[in-house]
């Protein structure tokens, strides 16, 4: 048994490996990156140590207008896309016939490829010099004019971008809150029935509280998930995303990594750590918000 | 192939930090397991039987103390190099292989050199499968098999190796009581028939009594008494033993000697020469006779007929057992009436211990 | 005493259900409309020509005159075939390093013992908890100072590693009883013959669940092979998307980019079509414990 010391080490060598110069070795470097001043990617070298990237970046107003951006998604995605699958799972819920049809169909969208279907979407929303795109002509259709959602208004082209979002995300939600209702032992539910309690009393006095955990753990995750949008919105605008003024703070990080604005690893570190931060402080209210709920 | 065990001692450290102190699942055991025999580990649970045979079998190592298979010292050895067959209480097959694979899976293990070829594989699983009554069952799954076959196919998987020594940890306490029965009849075949020295562990003191050769009853690490079963129960070696042996249990008095006389409360009982002091008194269910003149005096409690033989429960003001319980022939329990009944007591189904120590007087 | 109507009270009460059933039903069925539509709509402009796309101002919904001239073109104008190639290399590849890594980190985990197991346990939980953005800056530097860009061994280094699945697979390997290791011990089984033969064939379930959850992840990445490749040589199928979006068939041939995203649409959707059960299944798992 003995020999089992090194054989245990042995095993995890590749794990190890691998998330050391991956995982581990990038996460410190990101720090000391965030803290290179005047980092040149050609030559690796620095002029000093301190802030200024951070500053550089909190001052740069395409960062600014991303972090914007990515928090009207959140407020806006989140609430509703939770709302809609509970509505949804509730639904299925309730029926027996088709529910796994349903349920196979409601979570396809989890499988395919964000960038695939979000072109299907653009050419739905996009007016062109042929046709104004099939939802404008719905528009028209109730009396209203055209809208360009693609390059027109600012809250068109969110508006759009948060449909999709929720299109992406309910999935996954749907997914969930189906099974956590599933799993609600049915005899509470025949006891409420025979002691008469109304639907509405049912949901809020029985439903609600035993799926609390998973609707609670369903809005942190899609909280963090939602801040860190970005392969959905290149789906609907294209990579040229500060030209669009569609940016998130992801797509940020990447544009200052890479691409025509890229190269600036340092500046690229700093907007990441930033939305670290933010994405921790968000998910810590939450825990704190909801612990005291539960 | 005898078994000897010297002063086989295993100590858990604590994980509990709250009770630092260390646990001794095994106390210096010392004892010698005839070859060819049939043994039964008897004890209550947690009191270090299973540690006991994960010793014997090299799963565990001990702290101390030497375990021989023969003269061979096998205290260090794997598991694998013993030669031992070890049959689990959940039968432990894999549940992925059909039981003819579960069976040859031993045999594949077996490095290069010595490997048997396939064909002599595939005929020595099949003796072994015949000789546990299950070849026509071969192609199944162990999820297609009830409780005892699945036994079955474990103890053939144990036995295909042809150990020195087969291991059985509790091997039918996950069956039924009808299919318990048979099977331990079963068991007892199969070891006569191999001669295969097997040590089984049990926490049930009839499934030990029933087949085995002999008997080791142990408590909190400790043995207590090791012998043939008939002896044990005869002679039990301290007021453990003969609580935890016989069903139902025996009955437990506060007596005392005076002027080599026993006697339970103020009756006197029979003759003991012994020095004058107080002792526990324990008697055998069977060893009440019913005597109208008898000396000891019972509150009846009420009269159970349980066909061939009338079980009595009496309440007597120095009984210290819970099961206060005579068995008597049916044909005498007929008699019995009024709130009172009477007894004599046999000699030989009556035993004497020490109030400090708890050892029996002889 | 006023006679109960229970004939009445049954009636309401059987007029009510049926009422919310159908309103039920019409609810969802329209949400599975909503979901369906894009899909229905990109294989139905895929069969559209493309003059007579370009000539529907209102789009029609159905088509009688279906042509496969946009799939030709799909495979022919821009180097589909190729970034299909590169996608499944990749995605096969990655998921058969994961699978080796992973199976024998979680079985050290689950049923090796050594000094440091739960600490490196611990750490390798809290890993879970990092952004792949936070890593993403310096993975990409450290692949460009390998000279790694525009490689196969690029794409796929970093993503062989999921502590995600090495926890699934731990918890699941854990569930074996234990009198199945010993049992193989008594038997002369070695450690890595127990795990080959005994272990994986159990887990079997669990293993193919997250062999499949991670080609459609590869199937699906898009970040880093965007950072790791500019060479279209190496393109996988997010990337070459982007690019017929952006500038395509040198033309903007809507038709034809729907006929792209059907073909690489179609691989996960069959994967699904077969797997869906597993997939949700393991999904939700993992979604509830992790």
């Amino acid at each position: 048994m003995k020999r089992n010391g090194l054989k245990g080490w042995l095993y995890l060598l590749p794990a190890i490996i691998f998330l050391g110069l991956f995982m581990v070795y990038p996460l410190i470097d990101v720090v000391i990156y965030s803290l290179e001043e005047g980092y040149n990617f050609a030559s690796s070298s620095y002029y000093g140590i301190g802030s200024y990237n951070f500053s550089y970046v909190l001052h740069d107003p395409y960062f600014m207008q991303a972090v914007k951006n990515t928090f009207v998604l959140v407020i806006i995605t989140v609430p509703i896309s939770t709302l809609l699958a509970l509505l949804v799972s509730l639904g299925l819920n309730s029926i027996r016939k088709l529910k796994e049809l349903f349920e196979t169909i409601y979570f396809l969208p989890y499988v395919t490829n964000t960038l695939a279907v979000g072109l299907v979407f653009m050419i739905l929303f996009k007016k062109t010099a042929y046709s104004d795109g099939l939802i404008n002509l719905l528009i028209n259709f109730l009396g209203f004019s055209s809208i360009d959602f693609i390059e027109g208004p600012y809250w068109a082209k969110m508006l759009v971008m948060s449909i999709y979002t929720i299109w992406v995300v309910l999935p996954f939600k749907i997914l969930i809150l189906t099974s956590a209702l599933a799993s609600v032992d049915q005899q509470y539910y025949r006891a409420a029935k025979i002691d008469g309690a109304s639907k509405f009393k049912i949901f809020t006095h029985i439903t609600l509280p035993m799926i609390a955990p998973m609707l609670f753990y369903l809005i942190i995750t899609g909280f963090i998930g939602a801040f860190k949008a970005y392969s959905d919105v290149v789906a609907i605008f294209g990579t040229n995303l500060n030209a669009a003024g569609m940016n998130t703070i992801v797509g940020y990080v990447y544009d200052m990594l890479y691409g025509a604005s890229g190269g600036y690893p340092s500046y690229a570190s700093a907007a990441a750590l930033v939305l670290f931060a933010i994405v921790l402080t968000i998910t810590c209210i939450n825990l704190l918000l909801t612990s005291r709920k539960a | 192939m005898k078994i000897i065990l010297k002063n086989l001692t295993k100590i858990y450290p604590s994980r509990d930090k709250n009770k630092p102190d260390d646990v001794i699942a095994v106390n210096g055991f010392d004892f010698e397991i005839p070859d060819g025999k049939l043994i039964g580990l008897l004890g209550p649970s947690g009191c270090g039987k299973s540690t006991t045979l994960n010793l014997i079998s090299g799963l565990e190592l001990p702290t101390k103390g030497q375990v021989f298979f023969g003269d061979d010292d096998v205290t260090n050895l794997p598991p694998e190099n013993r030669g031992v067959g070890l049959v689990f209480q959940n039968y432990a097959l894999y549940p992925h292989m059909t039981v003819r694979q579960n069976i040859m899976f031993p045999l594949t293990n077996v490095k290069k050199k010595e490997r048997l070829s396939r064909k002599e594989m595939e005929e020595k699983v099949l003796e072994v499968a015949k000789l546990v009554q299950i070849e026509k069952l071969l192609d199944r799954k162990p999820s297609e098999m009830s409780g005892g076959q699945q036994q079955r196919v474990a103890i053939a998987r144990a036995l295909v190796k042809m150990p020195r020594v087969l291991l059985l940890d509790e091997p039918l306490s996950n069956l039924d009581a009808r299919l318990r029965l048979q099977t331990r009849e079963e068991i007892k075949r199969i070891q006569k028939k191999t001669g295969i020295t097997t040590v089984f562990v049990t926490h049930d003191q009839e499934e030990a009594m029933s087949i085995s050769d002999m008997i080791v009853v142990m408590k909190d690490g400790v043995l207590q008494q090791i012998g043939r079963p008939q002896d044990v129960y005869d002679a039990p070696a301290n007021l453990f033993v003969a609580k935890f042996l016989g069903n139902p249990p025996i009955s437990l008095f506060k007596g005392e000697i005076k002027n080599n006389l026993l006697y339970i409360g103020d009756s006197a009982i029979m003759e003991k020469k012994l020095s004058d002091r107080e002792v526990y008194v324990g008697i055998r269910p069977e060893g009440f006779e019913y005597d109208e003149n008898g000396p000891l005096v019972f509150d009846l409690e009420r009269v159970e007929v349980m066909g061939r033989d009338t079980s009595v429960v009496y309440d007597h003001a120095c009984s210290i057992s819970d099961n206060k319980r005579a068995i008597i022939p049916s044909e005498t329990g007929k008699l019995i009436c009024g709130d009172k009944v009477r007894f004599s007591i046999k000699e030989s189904k009556c035993h004497l211990f020490d109030i400090e120590s708890e050892e029996l007087i002889k | 005493m006023e006679n109960i109507n229970y004939e009445k009270i049954e009636k309401t009460a059987r007029l009510k259900n049926i009422l919310q059933k159908t309103i039920t039903y019409l609810l969802l069925g329209i949400w599975a409309i909503i979901v369906l539509f894009p899909f229905y709509w990109m294989v139905l402009t895929s069969l559209k020509g493309y003059s007579t796309y370009n000539s529907e101002y209102i789009p029609k919904f159905f088509t009688l005159s279906p042509t496969i001239e946009n799939y030709i073109f799909a495979f022919t104008e821009v180097p589909l075939a190729s970034y299909f190639a590169n996608t499944l290399i990749f995605a096969l590849v990655t998921t058969a390093l994961m699978l080796v890594v992973i199976i024998l980190a979680a079985f050290a985990f689950s049923r090796l013992e050594f000094k440091g197991r739960s600490l490196v346990f611990t750490i390798f939980l809290s890993l879970m908890m990092i952004p792949s953005e936070l890593v993403v800056i310096t993975n990409y530097v450290t692949i460009t100072d390998w000279g790694l860009r525009n490689s196969f061994l690029g794409l796929i280094l970093p993503s062989v590693t999921s502590v995600f699945y090495i926890y699934l697979l731990k918890e699941n390997f854990e569930q074996i009883p234990d009198e199945l290791y010993k049992a193989a011990k008594v038997d002369g089984c070695s450690d890595f013959k127990y795990l080959l033969k005994v272990m994986i064939p159990i887990c079997q379930p669990t293993i193919v669940t997250i062999t499949i959850l991670k080609v459609i992840e590869c199937w699906n990445s898009y970040v880093w092979p965007r950072l790791i490749t500019d060479d279209p040589n190496y393109y996988l199928v997010s990337n070459g998307i982007q690019t017929i979006r952006e500038s395509g068939f040198g033309r903007e041939n809507i038709p034809a980019m729907m006929a792209a995203v059907v073909v690489i649409s179609i691989p996960l959707i069959v994967l699904y079509l077969i797997f869906h059960k597993k997939i949700m299944a393991g999904v939700s798992r993992g979604g509830t414990k992790g």
